[in-house]
């Protein structure tokens, strides 16, 4: 059988840890070959190899059979190999064919032929289904869009092989369905793809073969239709694992957070949060169901002291504490896993150790009379690493160079231990594995089970009815319906969040 | 090769790279490199004399990098740095001379007007910053000349009447100190190294040691995370501004109480908090990083005058010098890649 690519034996290492260790890839021609494995496994850093951008300790390369030395990402190039990055190259303010032909400009005496580039770039965009307009500006046009750009990018260089770099993170379930349909288009066209990613329901859909690595080893590479979900992962995850999240009745208390008529207006003076009224018992997990954009952020950003709220009430345990500052909200008893990690998460440049005591340094015994207290900071940071699984080669490592996953943990190490009467928690597995998603959903319920409230923000319908005791749904910026997950379906809860106040029986209708 | 180790080996190569091209320049144009460095390394350390000129040369240069690298550590650029020298310089000098006090008690006040002073320079762009969001750069920038302006202006028609220099500040505010004269051969060497070694001190303290410094730190790199984590972003924006101008100002106060004892009108910059830039740029903005880095442009600057008596070599060579280390600092880009390739092949 011919490959394409064949990575032998491929060994990565950085200073304390060995990212790669015996990796073989190999990938036939005109397939499309999935590369699974958690976050932080090392899938980044083998197309990296690939790519030219790190160079291996071991192991040898093969491009349709003959050895490589891939130095830099031009000979990636050279050799037909292309990425789509998950976070785009793109200059915003240039359009689509400048993006596209930006370093191999078409040019007649130093001048740029932009005629013959647009009509290459709108000549490929045809070929493949991609419906890309040519003159488009990049910060016009969609995520969607903006990663066809990309994919073009790699076309118009001649790329035979594709790598696709966690292509569906970023994308609605429609752009999904369209990005698919172009890998399919492309292997038609006789491209081979490398499709990296931890999604297991993306494989079995578009994928002939994954291989998998777990923790830098490589374990295998199974045909897609001789498997299932199950088994992909527990391959992933070295241990089976359950999808159902498995836990008891809840058993709601006292009430932790009532919230009254609550109003908050948006960056651009629009109430998005309308008049919103919801409680959370102590003992229960209540879900917010919604589209993004129809006040989560502003609500979450309200009740934790970040945004101010025109009128309404939030009380915690009986005292309101709307509009107090964060501090004074934070040491109330809330805690909160943002929805943006890095944004409001992390100090990235600060070390594991000192983001662990983000909001309790100026305690005791993290600090006294304003002298921090180090070496209490950083025995409280290894005892949650140990406790909540945080993989990293020290508690001095900058959060910046831990995983996605594992800066996840770090958060909800921090803020569980707070041990806060209330847990917001938006978005907590955006962009994390199935392994990670397990854990921070136990935690969650874990949470609960000791009698505490937490209240759930998230878009994926799955982890809202598999996670809650109660379901509230938002629709601009009220809560419009309080479901109980055990009777209700996605239908109903599409159409509700949708606006639809029909309820169930409209839900009956679309099902037809 | 450990990150902590290319951070000191980088800028020890770019003074290097900046002393071999200045080397190749006195070759291209005519003069011995060997007898041009000996004699600008006479000047800086060759004797008493000059090692005392030194060591007052490079006492503000420590005051006014630590008062760039403090802004720097918490995410802003104070380039006001030589207008709150100027300020702390007058302010220092006005207290001297307005009051008539033991030395334990008026040169304490002294500093502490000039520390006083700079840090009000600092605080209306930290102020502006945090309230209207005005980019402190620009602010900085125009608050040099609004500070060069009003002192010469206070000098010319509140200290004085009409002159160009205000009379000596009597010996009780002085850093200057007769029995440091002696010692080094009557050069101007003044107390007021020990406040900048102090300075050094304090700031490595207050950023790494203290509460303050990590909200001031955690602002710097995120503000976002440091107000979901409850921290007032604002204040630490003000707080951080004041502190820096207050190292500024007490840049000032070297000059006003320890090298000239006076204050004058000036047709431009004094340069001290420019140099400042480079100074921190170079120390890494770290507070030993800074005292070398402040010791070298120091002993330069002061050495440069001694090239022209021995070899003719212009003092102008020394700015050059400086200036390219500066070039290989801002290019240390470079430095890094060749280093880190350099030990990866190491490792094959």
């Amino acid at each position: 059988m011919d490959y394409v690519i064949e990575m032998l034996n491929i060994r990565k290492e950085f200073p304390g840890i060995v990212a790669n260790d015996n990796i073989t890839l190999q990938v036939k021609k005109g397939e499309i070959h999935a590369l699974l494995g958690e976050n932080g496994a090392g899938k980044s850093t083998l197309m990296n190899v690939l790519f030219g951008l790190y160079q291996p300790e071991q192991g040898e390369i093969r491009v349709n059979g003959n050895r490589v030395n891939i130095t830099d990402p031009n000979v990636a190039n050279k050799l037909g190999i292309g990425m789509v990055h998950q976070h785009f190259m793109l200059v915003d303010k240039f359009s689509v064919t400048e993006n596209i032909i930006l370093g191999s400009e078409p040019s007649k005496a130093g001048q740029i032929n932009m005629k013959e580039a647009i009509m290459g770039v709108r000549q490929l965009s045809e070929q493949y289904g991609l419906s890309v307009d040519p003159n488009a500006k990049i910060s016009d046009i969609s995520v969607g869009m903006q990663q066809r750009v990309e994919i073009l990018k790699t076309l118009y260089r001649g790329a035979e092989i594709l790598i696709f770099d966690e292509p569906t993170a970023v994308l609605t379930p429609q752009e999904i369905k369209e990005l698919i349909a172009i890998m399919k288009t492309l292997i038609k066209e006789g491209k081979s793809i490398i499709l990296i990613t931890h999604k297991l329901k993306e494989i079995m859909d578009v994928c002939d073969r994954v291989t998998v690595i777990r923790k830098g080893v490589g374990i295998g590479t199974v045909n897609v239709p001789e498997t299932n979900p199950n088994e992909l992962a527990s391959l992933m995850v070295g241990r089976d694992v359950v999808f159902k999240t498995v836990k008891k009745d809840a058993n709601p208390k006292e009430t932790v957070l009532d919230i009254q008529d609550l109003v908050v207006k948006d960056s651009r003076g629009v109430a998005s949060v309308n008049g919103l009224s919801l409680n959370v018992k102590a003992g229960e997990i209540v879900g917010i169901a919604g589209v993004d954009g129809n006040g989560q952020s502003e609500l979450i950003e309200a009740i934790t002291g970040l945004k101010k709220s025109e009128s309404g009430k939030v009380s915690l345990n009986g005292k309101e504490i709307q509009n107090m500052s964060p501090r004074k909200i934070t040491r109330s008893g809330i805690g909160h896993i943002p929805q943006d990690r890095h944004k409001h998460g992390l100090v990235l440049d600060f070390p594991i150790g000192e983001n662990m005591v983000l909001q309790t340094y100026n305690q005791q015994p993290y600090s006294k009379n304003g002298i921090l207290n180090y070496k209490n900071i950083y025995e409280k940071a290894r005892t949650l690493i140990k406790d909540f699984d945080v993989r990293t080669p020290s508690e001095y490592t900058l959060a910046r160079a831990l995983s996605g996953g594992n800066q996840q943990k770090a958060i909800i190490g921090r803020e569980v231990d707070r041990d806060p009467d209330l847990l917001i928690a938006a978005q907590p597995t955006r962009g994390l594995d199935v392994g990670a998603i397990e854990f921070v959903h136990k935690r969650l319920i874990e949470q609960r089970d000791r009698g505490k409230g937490v209240l759930l923000v998230s878009f994926e319908l799955d982890e809202v009815m598999n996670v809650s005791d109660r379901i509230a749904v938002i629709y601009e910026g009220k809560i419009v319906a309080i479901v109980n997950p055990k009777e209700t379906t996605e239908q109903e809860l599409g159409l509700l969040m949708a606006g639809s106040t029909a309820g169930k029986k409209a839900g009956e209708e679309a099902n037809v | 090769m450990s990150k902590r180790l290319i951070n000191i080996i980088v800028p020890i190569i770019a003074v290097i790279l900046g002393l071999l091209a200045g080397a190749i320049i006195m070759m291209i144009t005519g003069y011995n490199p060997v007898d041009g460095f000996s004699a600008l390394f006479y000047g800086m350390f060759g004797e008493v004399f000059y090692a005392g000129e030194t060591i007052r040369q490079l006492t503000p240069y420590i005051l006014s990098g630590l008062a760039v690298a403090f802004a720097f550590r918490t995410g802003l650029f104070n380039i006001g740095v030589e207008g709150q020298v100027l300020v702390g310089w007058l302010a220092s000098v006005w207290v001297g001379l307005a009051f008539d006090l033991p030395k334990i008690i008026h040169l304490p006040l002294a500093i502490l007007a000039a520390v006083a002073a700079g840090a009000m320079w600092g605080f209306i762009p930290g102020f502006l910053k945090a309230r209207f969001k005005v980019h402190e750069v620009i602010v900085t920038i125009m608050m040099n000349y609004i500070a060069l302006h009003v002192v010469n202006h206070i000098i010319r028609t509140v200290l004085t009447k009409g002159a160009e220099r205000t009379p000596d500040v009597p010996q009780s505010a002085l850093l200057k100190s007769p029995m440091l004269e002696l010692m080094s051969d009557y050069s101007r060497l003044h107390w007021g190294i020990l406040i900048a070694l102090f300075g050094a001190f304090l700031m490595w303290f207050i950023l790494e040691k203290t509460t303050r410094g990590y909200e001031l730190r955690s602002v710097g790199f995120n503000h976002h995370a440091s107000e979901y984590a409850g921290m007032n972003v604002n204040r630490n924006i003000i707080l951080s501004m004041v502190i820096s101008g207050a190292f500024a100002g007490a840049a000032g106060a070297m000059e006003g109480l320890g090298t000239f004892g006076y204050a004058s009108i000036k047709g431009g910059f004094t340069g001290i908090g420019f140099d400042g830039i480079a100074v921190a740029l170079l120390g890494g903005n770290t507070a030993v990083g800074i005292i070398l880095a402040a010791i070298l442009f120091g002993g330069l600057k002061v050495g440069a005058l001694n090239m022209p008596l021995e070899t003719g070599i212009p003092t102008e060579l020394v700015d050059i010098i400086i200036a390219l280390i500066i070039f290989f600092i801002a290019s240390s880009y470079i430095i890094r890649w060749a280093l880190t390739r350099n030990s990866k092949k190491g490792v094959k």
